[in-house]
């Protein structure tokens, strides 16, 4: 970067630490799309950073909450959901906001996120889904697609992935989104959807990793994962979440569900203020 | 027992120990309880769903242990006070956030009433084997807190001073009772909301801009925000510097956290730790014993008394930080030690340690029965004269 380029204002420089750039994040990495989609999102809706909680997990993406300039908490690997539920309820005016990787969100807290879901806790959940283990080098996870290869995957991967936004809509989310880290905008508008809903709110980002992920299977930049994107990529707003199995030819994106369900924190105010007036 | 809208309870009571340790945690202004059932845990469980809603407090049933713990931090750190209870299985699964709690220094209160282990092991059987783990069942170099009630007027003030001790140090303080404490019924005092001692964690006097949450005062604790204070704090269970930044690499910033963490503790023992002395003054020969096993030894010195043996017990209400002074103390004016304890050999190990020369007997205890007095008694006998 040339000097001139150092000193220019970022435009969302409020919404950031700056004193912790540079970040981890390789070149070419989706995560630093999303972390920008999340702070235009709180712009556009004008939120006080003073309520917002970031909440993340361990892995590449897990890095984010140290780079937003709110509350931020990074949690252990898998727990970001739990500890989440525990802030959200026991200071309901805050947003909390969980930023995870789908290895953290799916595998070893795959478990959370279900009953997170389920319970309706007023959380909103943004998952980067890049396919693999980026932090620990490239290890297959609950979303690797079926051949991909991957460190451990080395005669090509034989387990079926999850399609997130089914498995979401099933446990019970009021909103469920799924866009690529092309769609910015529409990134940020479910962003901005997700902040401003009552109830557990999910948004999967798919997220491109050319050097950990792509690189080994036939994307070798970050361009040509994205050019992958494009071309395969399908908005299909409301059409059935059960039927966006992401497939080499076909990435299924949009809004899945958009539903009105009273949250877990309403249903407790409520339960409370009924036992002081009995 | 009528409870209903009453923040706190007050005068005697008839109760049994997992209630008790509900009741002292609402006295203390515990308003968040996230757990899952187990045994001989469930009944703190129950009562705080009953007792939290009433004081607009919090009770949630996670789907796990994991989850429970998680959850306990995420209340913490949004400013409330917040526990746990469990037992060996679950105590288990916590193990990793309990370090979390630890390196970022989230006040809260882990309940484990002990069952018989390994494994599953015996639900429904009293056990002092999980104190060890207590102490180092998460990963890394650390100090925590742990108190052993042996009564239940004891679970309801341990656990007042369990969550005091927690809020001072920064640290996650443990309970570690056992099945008979836990589900035994006892009458308990619990004294006016007025007269009960709640401290309450240090808050910033710096402003925001200049608050580091890890750095810390003369005492090595931090001051602590909590979300939507405005202080825009991070945390990470990574090494991190006094403002919470991550330093992944920097061997300087390791010592000196790791360091800070354990002596923040260390250094503040003569404060933190609790001993009961009974019949000391004289004695040549002493009981070493906490939770349920010092209760048949305050039996048998008596008894030993009787029959002319100078008996002494030494009761430890804190077992952690391990109360070396104390019992060094003892060791060196006494003949021999027993300790007895319903495990394998757990604080036998520390005893040991601290008595040096002093000839130390351990009395094993697995399963059903707590240790009988005459079995204490019969180990006391040899020092008759
Ligand atoms: C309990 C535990 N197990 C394993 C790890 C190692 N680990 C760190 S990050 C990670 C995977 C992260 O993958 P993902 O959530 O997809 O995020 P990404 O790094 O791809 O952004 C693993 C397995 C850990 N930190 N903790």
């Amino acid at each position: 970067m040339t000097k001139k380029q150092l000193e220019m204002k970022h435009p969302y420089e409020r919404f950031l630490r700056k004193e912790r750039m540079p970040h981890i994040w390789c070149e070419g990495c989706g995560n630093g799309i999303i972390l920008n989609c999340f702070a235009r999102a709180l712009d556009e809706l004008d939120i006080d950073l003073n309520n917002v909680v970031v909440v993340s997990g361990i892995g590449c993406i897990g890095r984010i909450s140290g780079y937003v300039n709110a509350d931020s908490f990074h949690t252990t690997h898998g727990r970001p959901i739990a500890f989440a539920t525990g802030a959200k309820l026991a200071k309901p005016e805050l947003k909390v906001v969980v930023i995870s990787g789908d290895g953290d969100l799916f595998a070893i807290g795959g478990n959370h996120f279900i009953h997170a879901a389920r319970r309706n806790v007023d959380i909103k959940v943004i998952c980067a889904n890049n396919f693999v283990y980026g932090m620990t080098g490239g290890q297959y996870g609950p979303t690797t697609p079926l051949e991909a290869w991957t460190t451990t995957t080395p005669y090509g991967n034989i387990e079926q992935a999850f399609n997130l936004v089914h498995l979401a809509a099933a446990s019970g989310a009021v909103y469920v989104a799924r866009w690529t880290a092309l769609h910015v905008r529409r990134l940020t508008e479910s962003i901005k959807k997700a902040l401003q809903k009552e109830g557990f709110s999910f948004v999967e980002v798919i997220s491109q990793c050319p050097e950990i992920y792509g690189r080994h299977n036939k994307m070798k930049t970050a361009i040509s994962m994205m050019k992958w994107f494009k071309e395969a990529s399908e908005v299909r707003n409301f059409s059935d979440p059960a039927k966006a199995d992401i497939s080499p030819s076909r990435i299924i994106v949009g809004e899945f569900v958009d539903v009105e369900k009273p949250s877990y924190g309403r249903l407790l105010r409520e339960m409370k203020a009924k036992l002081q007036t009995e | 027992m009528e409870t209903k809208n009453k923040a706190m309870l007050s005068g005697q009571h008839f109760m049994n120990g997992d209630v008790a340790c509900a009741e002292g945690a609402i006295a203390v202004g515990c308003r968040f309880f996230a757990g899952y059932p187990i045994t001989p845990a469930t009944e703190i469980a129950e009562r705080m769903a009953r007792r939290l809603p009433q004081v607009s407090g919090v009770y949630i049933q996670m789907e796990d242990e994991l989850a429970s713990i998680a959850a306990v931090l995420g209340a913490s750190n949004a400013g409330t006070k917040a526990m746990t209870a469990t037992s060996g299985p679950g105590f288990s699964l916590m193990m990793e956030n309990i370090g979390l709690a630890v390196m970022t220094e989230t006040p809260c209160v882990i309940v484990d009433i002990m069952r018989g282990g390994p494994s599953t092991g015996q639900p429904t059987m009293p056990g002092q084997q999980d104190v060890m783990q207590a102490r180092w069942g998460s990963h890394g170099d650390y100090e925590i807190i742990a108190l052993t009630p042996s009564s239940v007027q004891e679970m309801f003030d341990l656990t007042i001073e369990a969550f005091n001790l927690s809020e001072t140090y920064r640290v996650p303080t443990f309970l570690l009772a056992d099945e008979i404490i836990g589900h035994m019924w006892e009458r308990v005092n619990i004294p006016s909301a007025k007269s009960i001692k709640v401290v309450n964690r240090k808050k910033p006097v710096t402003p925001p801009s200049e608050y580091g949450p890890f750095k810390p005062d003369e005492d090595l604790v931090p001051p602590m925000a909590c979300f939507g204070e405005g202080y825009r704090f991070h945390a990470t269970g990574l090494t991190h510097d006094e403002y919470g930044r991550p330093k992944t690499d920097s061997a300087e910033v390791q010592q000196d956290l790791v360091q800070r963490l354990c002596e923040k503790i260390r250094r503040n023992s003569d404060k933190i730790v609790k001993v009961d002395r009974v019949l000391l003054e004289d004695a040549e020969v002493a009981v070493v014993a906490y939770g349920i096993a010092s209760r048949a030894a305050l039996s048998a010195v008596r008894k030993a008394r009787a029959q002319g043996i100078k008996a002494g017990l030494l009761r430890l209400v804190t077992v952690w930080p391990f109360p070396d002074k104390q019992v060094e103390e003892v060791a060196q004016k006494v003949k021999a030690l027993v300790v007895p304890e319903m495990n394998y050999g757990q604080i036998v190990r520390e005893v040991r340690r601290v008595a040096k020369e002093t000839p130390v007997i351990f009395l094993s205890k697995l399963g059903e029965e707590p240790h009988k007095p005459l079995e204490i008694l019969d180990a006391l006998g040899e020092f008759r004269k």
